[in-house]
């Protein structure tokens, strides 16, 4: 079967510029050759801490900054090339939840106004575009008599995203980006949103990419899970098996460094030490060798490639690829 | 042993031209040496308010604050600011969520945390360089010596984190104060920081009170738990056996909404509704306007602070009266 959503390469730097000339002084390596699906149906959870490269991949997905190499198809055409899928058509397919509920909005105007703008955009009569709108509210759990004429400041926080669910739901997407898009909230209301989401999914047939730095709210919602250091996919595969049994360094040390929930069962030590390094100008080879407990020379040299296994698994280690030259391998 | 911090009755109002918002509605608790408080609670339940008021850094023009604070043998809410600089530091200290708001970007670390020392102190600027070394160390920055010399832009995340630890350490406070000193940082940082902070706490012997809004980092730091909703505690015990077995509904809820070990694309029981608005509360329980156990007493009459077996007590006629037993959700 054809994913819904081939990327295959997909690479950006970000040229940092300064001094005198505001000349290119070095470059953010923010998302590097990295290849994935995304098959119809299904929720992607991409996870990473700062700088992995989480956001600029979903950004660079909606074409919101263009990207260097590399290609995207939806649904089997490519996105960006001629005879393709243009951006209209793209956005019709293809739409975004972020963190921030409010900056999201245009506080000028009533949310039922902002839900029905894209459908406005695309064609579609007020009256008819407005009907969708008050539906749309309905669906997300806002009573649209008391809320199509609010404004977004008259809401609480989960009330906004809830109105943010249903601005990308406008132009019925068959694939919603998730950006952070329960971070913001209490825990409270994360889990409402959470089920709005789950059950969403299931009445409109969506497929979702889910971006969170919150290692439990992605293990609850993916299917398969996307693990990013630095710009690169250091693990990928079925949600389960990877909370169960992480094989990649990285992944084993976030899972640990989880707060344990069992005041009996303390977390002792880090996992690791010090902060992940900046993007700009990563090391060389392995990127996550300078904080690997087990990097040696060859994790210096070579970039380790991103193998898969038959369980649908892939892993980027030297560790795991025989003949690489690791003593662990 | 007498508590090192002693809290009767606080309550905290501000005064907007529109509305008196009701942030702390009436917290009572006691803090031994060495213990570690954690009070758990979602953004506008009054929890951060209540660890300025202990270390008296509400805006005096624009709130309120009655009760009664007593910080080692000193009654915070009756001293003047030149007292409360002196107590500040010495006696009590705080450390925030953004590192940039207790340190001054014009200054190296070394020079703010020398400025510290000799202020309180009295030592020789060199004597005071030495000490903030071995804080730096003391904190597990690596290379310290050059670290003295650094301004807060020039590190990252986690070292000011650290850095700002030092400074809060620097004159030996007996009681720490942390608002959710952890929250905006990486996970495989934040566990550094909860580590480092235990270590520090039992090293030092110092009281701790920790807010935060997630149990897990509760768990991690916590010796008793505090949970408060709309300005006051609901429910408070040792963290085990509040995690373990929670009594009040709103902790159950909130322990059944944190998705840890919710079966995977199954429906969390979450809480329905949204906090109340503080500057209205309702009569009676706040929380009853969301709880699914609620009858007629619990919308008029507010619960007392009832306690229960094991060292812990429960705001909730209905449990108190034994009429409902909320299950655990693990």
């Amino acid at each position: 079967m054809r994913p819904l959503l081939a990327v295959d390469g997909l690479t950006k730097h970000f040229p940092v510029r300064g001094g005198l000339l505001n000349r290119t002084q070095a470059m953010v390596q923010a998302v590097d050759d990295v290849s994935f699906t995304v098959e119809a149906g299904e929720t992607l959870g991409i996870v990473g801490e700062s700088g992995c490269g989480k956001s600029t991949t979903a950004r660079l997905l909606m074409h919101q900054v263009p990207l260097d190499r590399g290609t995207i198809a939806f649904d089997g055409k490519a996105i960006g090339s001629r005879e393709a899928l243009s951006r209209r058509d793209l956005h019709r397919q293809m739409q975004m939840v972020f963190q921030d509920s409010y900056a999201s909005l245009n506080p000028r105007l009533p949310v039922s106004m902002s839900i029905a703008f894209g459908p406005l955009a695309h064609g579609l009569a007020k009256p008819a575009a407005l009907a969708r709108a008050m539906d749309l509210l309905e669906a997300v759990g806002l009573d649209p008599l008391l809320f199509a004429n609010r404004y977004p400041h008259e809401l609480s926080g989960g009330q906004r995203q809830r109105i943010n669910v249903a601005r990308a739901l406008a132009l019925e997407p068959r694939l919603v980006i998730l950006d952070e898009a329960v971070s913001a909230l209490d825990k409270s209301i994360e889990a409402q949103v959470l089920n709005l989401l789950v059950d969403l999914k299931q009445r409109l047939d969506l497929t979702y990419i889910f971006i969170s730095h919150d290692l439990n709210v992605v293990r609850f919602i993916s299917d398969r899970v996307m693990v990013m250091y630095l710009g690169k996919i250091v693990e990928y595969g079925p949600v389960d098996r990877i909370y169960r049994a992480p094989r990649h360094p990285y992944t084993k040390a976030l899972l640990l460094a989880m707060p344990s929930m069992d005041p009996r069962r303390r977390t002792q030590e880090a996992p690791l030490s010090g902060d992940p390094p900046n993007p700009i100008n990563p090391p060389s080879g392995c990127r996550f060798r300078t904080r690997c407990p087990f990097a040696e020379a060859v994790c210096a040299d070579v970039p380790p490639a991103l193998t898969a296994d038959d369980g649908g698994r892939a892993v980027a280690c030297h560790m795991l690829s025989p003949g690489s030259g690791h003593s662990r391998a | 042993m007498a508590p090192v911090v002693s809290v009767k009755d606080l309550r905290v109002r501000f005064t907007t031209p529109d509305a008196v918002v009701s942030a702390v509605n009436g917290i009572s608790f006691d803090l031994k040496a060495g213990r570690v408080l954690g009070i758990l609670g979602e953004s506008g339940s009054g929890k951060s308010v209540t660890l300025r008021a202990l270390i008296g850094l509400l805006p005096p023009r624009h709130s309120r604050v009655e009760g009664h604070i007593a910080v080692a043998g000193h009654n915070v809410t009756k001293m003047s600011d030149a007292e409360l600089r002196e107590v500040r530091g010495t006696k009590i200290a705080m450390i925030f969520q953004e590192p940039m708001t207790a340190l001054d970007p014009v200054f190296t670390i070394g020079e703010q945390i020398a400025e510290t020392i000799v202020r309180h102190e009295g030592v020789s600027r060199d004597a005071a360089y030495r000490r903030a070394l071995e804080l730096l160390e003391m904190v597990q920055i690596p290379s310290a010596a050059r670290r003295l010399k650094a301004y807060p832009h020039e590190m990252s995340g986690g070292m000011r984190q650290r850095a700002m630890i030092a400074l809060a350490l620097s004159c030996r406070p007996a009681v720490l104060l942390a608002d959710e000193p952890t929250t905006a940082l990486d996970v495989t940082v934040q566990i550094q920081i909860i580590v480092l902070l235990r270590q520090l706490q039992q090293e030092l012997g110092m009281a701790v009170v920790f807010v935060t809004h997630d149990v897990g980092v509760a768990a991690e730091v916590a010796d008793r738990i505090a949970v408060m909703y709309a300005g006051r505690f609901v429910e408070t015990g040792p963290t085990d056996s509040v995690i373990r077995s929670p009594s009040h509904p709103y902790t159950a809820g909130l322990l059944a909404s944190t998705v840890l070990g919710a079966a995977h694309g199954q429906r969390l029981e979450a809480i329905p509704g949204a906090p109340p608005d503080m500057t209205s509360l309702p009569p009676g329980c706040s929380f009853a306007p969301r709880c699914r156990f609620a009858d007629p007493r619990c919308r008029h009459d507010l619960p007392g602070e009832y306690p229960l077996a094991a060292d812990r007590a429960v705001r909730c006629l209905r449990v108190a009266e034994g009429e409902i037993a909320v299950t655990s959700p693990r």
